[in-house]
């Protein structure tokens, strides 16, 4: 459905994009997946037809996204940040607006604008006006618009951002929902999302993709050198620490107090899993745990994982 | 076409859904309905040799909302597409560019139309109460208003030009009338210099809308000022163009 080879994007001296090749198979949902200014946005304008590469080049459904711009556009759904909306406009006039635009056929113009109302939870506030909807609606309308002229290929920029929690969980059903139609590329820095959502992850930092993987080897390649959290009431606590330096599998060990309680955090050996280590080792000793866990990996971790790997090899 | 016709209805939905259209509408038939008035107190003080069409198209209170009307026409168009970012939900779409362009620049035209639509009811009404013929003959109206559809068209694709260029409707605004203040001013310069003779006298005709529009609006025809303005018109809207796709290429 899509396929990228060497797409460079440069402003002035700074290389937003470098150099990035990937493909994206028909069904698949695919996350972009990067801190800010990584380059996930100016991808996914060049994708969209929006922004012109300064080199390489992108096909969507077969068509060239810049020779062929106005083939390609046709095939895609696109959802810029922040959506931006023509507020004077009431939605449904808007996604009819937007439909024909788009070339669906006059007849069946009630038809999808109908569709696209009730798949993304529009109807009640089909014949608001669009400055007055909140950002979660605004957000849907935006989705409506993407979709309503049944694309193969949807882009979503950072669909969820800027949303509270609830709004958040609509959103992303409204996306899981759709995979059985549409081709998704979608971005985010926000590493659940993609794991909830996502068949494949492209993790891009600083125009560059650093990793292309699924959810799954991405999180076992994390998993393998992880922090474990082991919160303890020790007599000692820089002799408690030393012991569990020796435990095996564990590669070094901080401490801080809390009250009565230590907290250590453990760094584990890669493949290594030392909590039930831990476990045996309180036991032993007949010390009071409340916890051992291993909290989940933030983005920052991700990054220093991926990129430390890439520089090692 | 039908894109056109649909971008086209967006922009002429969207103009006529800001306050600011209305106010320039009332405003504009106030100065013109004052000017009509002005030319008809004009006529009454005896022997004169114009005419009401000539009185009402070349007075200070003609020019004076015709060239006020062209940045607050022209200053949302591109720049606030830019602004707001919806350019980027538009240009993704299956349009081409130049469909885009001309169905802003349309708007426009539709805009100043209507603007000076009511205008001709005020000539209808004058021949029905005074019996008189407004002006010498079917040229000075069609004289008068082919000129103004014609330095309307020119001005205004001025005026989508600035808005294009800027991200800011009042910096847009600003450059539209000081673009056709510049403009008006050398054609004023015709009238301080000698009247006959002068290289710099004939040379500044060409630009002079005062000028261009006492002779039209007399009924004399001038292919100098029709070529001008189309073709001037032509080659802005070219700019335009191609600075819409620059700024965008850039962004």
């Amino acid at each position: 459905m899509v396929k990228v080879e060497k797409l460079t994007r440069r402003f002035g001296s700074v290389t937003a994009v470098d150099s990035v090749d990937f493909e994206v198979g028909k069904g698949e949902i695919v996350g972009f997946l990067g801190p800010n200014g990584a380059g996930k946005t100016t991808t996914m304008r060049m994708l969209a037809g929006f922004l012109p590469p300064t080199s390489g080049r992108a096909e969507v459904a077969g068509y060239d996204v810049f020779s062929q711009s106005l083939r390609a556009r046709e095939h895609i759904g696109y959802m810029p940040e922040n959506v931006p909306l023509y507020t004077d406009m009431r939605v449904e006039e808007y996604l009819r607006y937007r439909a024909a635009l788009k070339g669906v056929p006059r007849r069946r113009l009630a038809e999808r604008i109908g569709d696209v109302v009730e798949l993304c939870g529009l109807v009640e506030v089909r014949r608001k006006m669009i400055a007055h909807l909140s950002k979660g609606y605004r957000q849907r309308v935006g989705l409506a618009d993407a979709m309503v002229h049944e694309p193969g290929l949807l882009i979503l920029d950072e669909p969820t951002i800027g949303l509270d929690p609830n709004q958040v969980r609509v959103v992303r059903s409204l996306i899981r929902n759709l995979r059985r139609h549409h081709t998704i590329l979608l971005s985010t820095h926000i590493l659940t999302e993609v794991e909830m959502l996502c068949s494949r992850v492209i993790i891009i930092n600083k125009g560059r993709i650093e990793a292309l993987d699924t959810p799954q080897n991405l999180r076992q390649r994390l998993g393998r050198a992880g922090k474990i959290l082991f919160d303890a009431v020790v007599p000692d606590a820089r002799a408690a620490a030393a012991t569990l330096r020796e435990l095996g599998g564990v590669k070094s060990v901080e401490f801080r107090a809390d009250g009565d309680w230590t907290v250590f955090e453990v760094q584990a050996e890669t493949d290594h899993d030392p909590r039930e280590a831990l476990y045996n080792h309180a036991m032993e000793n007949r010390w009071r745990v409340r916890e051992i866990s291993r909290p989940p990996v933030t983005l920052e971790e991700v990054f220093a994982e991926v990129t430390s790997g890439e520089e090692g090899r | 076409m039908r894109k056109f016709f649909i971008l086209f209805g967006r922009e002429v939905a969207c103009a006529f859904r800001q306050p600011l259209a209305y106010v320039v509408l009332f405003f504009f038939l106030l100065v013109t309905g004052f000017n009509f008035q002005a030319g008809v107190t004009l006529l009454n003080q005896g022997d004169s040799t114009t005419t009401m069409v000539e009185a009402f198209f070349n007075t200070v209170y003609f020019w004076f909302p015709f060239t006020l009307a062209f940045p607050l026409i022209t200053m949302r168009v591109f720049a606030e597409e830019a602004r707001s970012g919806t350019i980027e939900m538009l240009m993704t779409a299956p349009v081409r560019d130049y469909q885009v362009v001309l169905a802003k620049y349309a708007g426009c035209v539709f805009f100043f139309a209507v603007l000076w639509a009511p205008s001709a009811i005020y000539f209808v009404m004058f021949r029905q109460i005074v019996g008189i013929d407004p002006g010498t003959a079917v040229g000075s109206y069609v004289g008068a208003y082919s000129m103004l559809v014609l330095m309307g068209m020119f001005f205004l694709a001025i005026g989508c030009l600035a808005s294009a260029l800027t991200d800011n409707q009042i910096v847009a605004a600003i450059m539209t009338f000081a673009a056709i203040l510049f403009l008006f001013f050398i054609g004023l310069l015709s009238f301080l210099l000698p009247a006959t003779g002068s290289f710099l006298r004939e040379a500044t005709y060409y630009f002079s809308p005062i000028e261009h529009m006492m002779d039209f609006s007399r009924g004399i025809f001038d292919t100098r000022p029709v070529v001008f303005y189309l073709s001037s018109t032509l080659a802005v809207l070219f700019a335009l163009f191609h600075v819409f796709q620059h700024r965008r290429w850039k962004a």
